[in-house]
């Protein structure tokens, strides 16, 4: 048993969590809502400077050309993106976008891998849809095969990162049910592709989105990443990654969250004393500190299975965003509330943090979505 | 015990709603429903609607100009006001300062500042808390010193809800410096035209404006808009919150919030069932339905309790905590509702544009209003202040 971080992911963290605080005005600056003039969302110098430090290159296997990729490398990055709030795509253009492309690409395709390694190239997964909600197999966007083309209808909702992206990676049927795992395809498609329409939008929490229109869009048959219809375990292990990725973010948003409250707690006066000093508010505090204790071991838990048994690995992940998800709103409201109306304030870290904490919960399956995959795992 | 209405509100309730389907115009519904700002021009239009009726004042005494209402009609008429979606009344002039006036104020200030609360020739906003006063509002430090026929006043006032559109300010300022904390302050009128009078503007975490920084620089005020007695404010500003406190409960809104989550449940797919059909849902739902129909009855009762004369005691800080932790648990099932369309911060589908918003009718404003409305166990009192409140009343000893 040891739950330390090996040399190696130590200095990872130490590394980025230096550079995290010393480029603290960048990034804040790039996370305010009023400043929605910038297309990208993110910051496109902070972004080449995770690159140069190695940061993409943690989350990828060094058979995939990085020198990570392991459920405790993706732990330890987005830990500490998630410490300073960092709203840069890594999960969008990297986890989603890569590492889809190294499982299932050939090898011209898997040259862009490379490029994202490199901090050169972005990727968005353009999967989910108007309809879909939060089901992995629902995909109404259709692919037909004429002669040496494929063409794409459909519709793509709430698709981050996609304005920034290079190359979209989209789903599409190519034959069974909409809600069936089979005849799932993904395709390469560049962004400036005719019959690719996007509708951009900012993100509440930060970064950008938009809806995609699919309107005859062509394709050779090339642009398909893997075989006809066969997508379908590829996505699975992709959320799977992102999922653990986006609940150690969130844990770290939580320690910050945390952080700044205890720190209110013993220097805001009022009644002649620090609040801290009251019983009620400090039992608050304590709860809160318990509960992200939990969410740590549950991290833990979910990146300790990244590898087991599809089984295990699921119901771990379900059960690691289902208590993050709780702890989640708990540590953001009551953050907030045991701040007061400062908290409510754009200007102050809190927001920007509690956001990205609550928002998380609306990606890849809520709190309650996550309870029903775990039952159904417990039940399988 | 007769859990009905008697006849006499029946009928009044039907006026109301006749009155609403007559006269609320329905696009400014249709942007209440949606979570939209409604703006200056927009609020004041409504006041306007409301006052050719007669109806903007229910709390006021008719020797005034208002409806002179009981709490029961009162209530009738929110729940209905909520029911249709219409703005709510602005507060600040209406039941906040002007009972302080009708009550405290003198005769030339009754005469002068109520005509043009209704007539909407101005509109008020408060100056009660500092950076340094909250929860804990009596340590207060805005400075006023008498000199001859004005006051001249410095400090700086925060969290003042729509300060950017009022052209007056109603001020806690501390007029005696020795005086133990709540004996030596004072409440004055101030015109925010004054010069050294500054508003900046606080955005808050939804992206919204909608309170202020307000700064005091030198600021004269003429004697005779001090209300009452000076160093008497304390007991002026505690009246007032006793009306800043009708309607804590927010049943209304509650009621309008929890049909809204119904309606983009029933819209919105969840493994190929509507979400409304998903038993977690559902559930969630549903206990926060039974909470709210006990609280309403719980709001019932005091104010009938209030309407034969009785003053609201602990209850009415029991109703503000179970109140906005309602109202906030179901701003949590509308955000839920929306899926990953509770994702985009569209301003524009919120500001009253026409850009359409992208996912369900709803679920733009859910997330915003979700973050936003973490205000309502914050202001009026935190819920931890209403708990002390109570946990004195009923154990006794310090707060």
């Amino acid at each position: 048993m040891n739950f330390d971080l090996t040399d190696e992911r130590q200095m990872l963290q130490d590394t980025l969590r230096r550079f995290l605080r010393d480029n603290q005005e960048a990034l804040r600056a790039s996370t305010r809502l009023g400043e929605s003039d910038n297309k990208l969302g993110f910051d496109a110098e902070i972004w080449t400077k995770l690159a140069e430090l190695g940061v993409i290159g943690a989350l990828f296997s060094e058979a995939d050309g990085g020198f990570g990729g392991a459920g405790f490398d993706l732990t330890t990055v987005f830990e500490e993106l998630g410490r300073a709030g960092v709203v840069e795509p890594l999960l969008d253009s990297a986890i989603l976008g890569g590492g889809l492309i190294a499982e299932l690409g050939n090898d011209p395709q898997k040259e862009l891998v490379e490029d994202v390694i490199g901090g050169a190239l972005h990727l968005a997964l353009a999967h989910g849809e108007p309809n879909s909600r939060y089901d992995l197999s629902q995909v109404e966007t259709t692919a037909q095969v004429a002669e040496d083309e494929i063409i794409l209808n459909g519709r793509k909702a709430v698709v981050v990162n996609a304005e920034a992206a290079d190359y979209l990676l989209v789903s599409a049927r190519e034959s069974g049910a909409v809600d069936a795992q089979d005849g799932i395809s993904l395709f390469l498609v560049p962004r400036d592709t005719a019959g690719l329409s996007l509708r951009g939008y900012p993100l509440l929490a930060w970064g950008r989105a938009a809806e995609l229109d699919l309107d005859d869009l062509r394709l050779p048959a090339s642009a398909r990443l893997g075989a006809a219809g066969a997508a379908y375990p590829a996505l699975h292990r992709a959320m799977m990654r992102a999922e653990v990725a986006l609940a150690a973010e969130t844990l770290g948003a939580m320690e910050t969250a945390t952080a700044l409250t205890r720190e209110y707690l013993l220097t805001r006066q009022q009644f002649g004393r620090p609040i801290g000093s009251f019983q009620a508010l400090q039992h608050r505090m304590a709860t809160l500190l318990i509960e992200l204790e939990q969410a740590r071991s549950a991290v833990i838990n979910a990146a300790g299975h990244l590898d087991a048994s599809p089984k295990e690995q699921a119901l771990q992940i379900a059960a690691a965003r289902n208590l993050i998800g709780r702890a989640g709103r708990l540590v953001a409201e009551e953050s907030i509330q045991l701040h007061g109306g400062i908290a409510m304030t754009e200007e102050y870290e809190l927001a920007h943090i509690a956001k990205r904490i609550v928002m998380a919960d609306h990606r890849f399956g809520d709190t309650d979505t996550q309870l029903e995959r775990f039952i159904d795992h417990c039940a399988a | 015990m007769d859990l009905n209405y008697s006849a006499e509100e029946q009928a009044f309730r039907r006026e109301v709603q006749d009155f609403l389907a007559q006269k609320l115009p329905a696009e400014m519904a249709d942007a209440m429903r949606n979570g939209k700002e409604l703006g200056k021009e927009g609020h004041e239009k409504w006041h306007a609607i409301l006052n050719d009726q007669g109806w903007l004042a229910p709390n006021w005494p008719k020797e005034f100009g208002g409806c002179e209402w009981n709490a029961v009609q009162r209530h009738i008429f929110e729940e209905e006001c909520c029911r249709a979606n219409a703005p709510r009344i602005v507060p600040f002039g209406l039941s906040m300062l002007a009972p302080v006036l009708q009550k405290f104020g003198s005769k030339a200030q009754q005469d002068h500042y109520l005509p043009r609360i209704l007539s909407g020739e101005d509109w008020w906003c408060q100056g009660y808390s500092e950076p340094g006063a909250g929860s804990d509002l009596a340590s207060l430090k805005t400075r006023a010193v008498r000199n001859g026929d004005h006051y001249v006043v410095n400090g700086q006032k925060t969290w003042t809800t729509l300060g950017q559109y009022a052209n007056w300010i109603f001020c806690l300022v501390r007029t005696d410096p020795d005086a133990k904390q709540q004996s030596g302050i004072s409440f004055l009128l101030i015109d925010m035209d004054t010069p050294g009078i500054e508003v900046r503007p606080i955005i808050l975490l939804d992206g919204t404006h909608e309170v202020n920084e307000v700064w005091f620089t030198d600021v004269k005020v003429p004697v005779e808009n001090l209300v009452g007695e000076e160093n008497k404010g304390w007991t002026y500003a505690k009246y007032l919150l006793t009306h800043e406190r009708t309607n804590i409960a927010g049943v209304g809104f509650s009621r309008a919030g929890l049909d809204a989550v119904k309606r983009m449940a029933r819209s919105q797919m969840h493994r190929g069932r509507p979400l409304i059909e998903n038993a977690h849902f559902a559930a969630r739902v549903a206990r926060a339905e039974i909470d709210l129909m006990a609280m309403s009855t719980t709001n019932l009762r005091i104010i009938s309790r209030a309407a034969a004369g009785q003053a609201p005691g602990v209850e009415s800080s029991m109703l503000k905590v179970k109140g906005t932790e309602i109202r906030q648990e179901i701003n949590d099932l509308a955000r839920r509702a929306a899926g990953a369309y509770a994702l985009p911060f569209v301003s524009e589908a919120l500001e009253g544009g026409n850009e359409p918003a992208m996912g369900p009718e709803g679920s733009a404003a859910a997330a915003p209003q979700y973050f936003n409305n973490r205000k309502l166990s914050i202001f009026g009192g935190s819920n931890e202040i209403q708990k002390n409140i109570i946990a004195k009343v009923k154990l006794g000893g310090g707060a």
